[in-house]
């Protein structure tokens, strides 16, 4: 930003600035984090697609790697990106048609995507689980 | 003579170009797509892990599964596309940068989307390598 001119009073600022931290704050930049995240899950996703036709070794390889702790971290990573962004991302569309924009409603919404990032990602891992996919 | 007005100027004898909302309704569009294949592409995912090589292969060769999944990889390219797009505009100052990115944006997106759909066709028409 330039520099006030001497004699110039400092312009005052914009209200943009944050004054104090909010759910929905917090929403709107963690569905950016999430979408660059799931950007990152398409890549894996074209690499899992890219093994699968090179071949039984390539894929048992690529699976392995997935499989590995730090495989498994970005994964859970992107499950719970996954279920944020689909929640958050239904807020928005209802916001384009005009609703669920009263404060209250806005905050209710945010603390359910939160919720629901979290507690479907638990279930979609339990469910693994209990498949015998983590194993 | 319309070869002569200014954009302004033909805005206002024609209306508006009815261009202006591409990426505003393309980017809703895929999401609304994007909510249904994401929760079918989590739930396969969950039978995919559990299974091996043979089985991944099997699951491809469904029709309905190698649709949907083409249809799951071209509408997530084209939405992070997008989105990506959006960021790059808001956080990248300097011309030179942000032109760079949004290409490679482009190419990434794109080019990730295009092996993956080739990919999936090489094992959904051809089978595996067993």
């Amino acid at each position: 930003m330039a520099e006030a001119s001497p004699g110039v009073r400092p312009r005052p600022l914009s209200p943009f600035m944050i004054w104090r931290w909010h759910v929905t704050m917090a929403a709107s930049i963690l569905h950016r984090a999430a979408g660059v995240a799931l950007y990152v899950g398409a890549l894996i996703l074209a690499g899992w697609a890219f093994a699968l036709a090179t071949g039984p070794d390539c894929y048992a390889a690529y699976k392995g790697l997935l499989g590995s702790i730090p495989g498994k971290v970005v994964l859970f990573g992107i499950t719970v990106a996954v279920f944020f962004h689909l929640a958050n991302g239904v807020r928005h569309l209802a916001w384009d048609l005009g609703q669920g924009f009263q404060p209250k409603t806005a905050n209710a919404t945010a603390v359910i995507a939160y919720a629901f990032a979290i507690a479907a990602a638990a279930l979609v891992w339990a469910a693994a689980f209990a498949m015998g996919a983590l194993a | 003579m319309t070869g002569f007005r200014t954009p302004l100027g033909r805005a206002r004898g024609m209306g508006a170009s009815k261009h202006g909302v591409g990426h505003f309704i393309g980017q809703r569009v895929s999401a609304v797509a994007l909510i249904f294949l994401v929760l079918w592409g989590v739930a396969s995912a969950l039978g995919l892990a559990a299974g091996g090589y043979a089985d991944a292969v099997a699951w491809l060769q469904h029709p309905l599964n190698a649709a949907l999944l083409a249809l799951t990889i071209v509408a997530a390219c084209y939405h992070m596309q997008l989105g990506m797009r959006v960021i790059i505009e808001d956080y990248i100052e300097q011309p030179g940068t942000k032109l760079a990115l949004l290409v490679l944006n482009v190419f990434v997106a794109w080019g990730a989307g295009a092996l993956a759909l080739v990919s999936l066709l090489k094992v959904a028409v051809g089978g595996g390598a067993n």
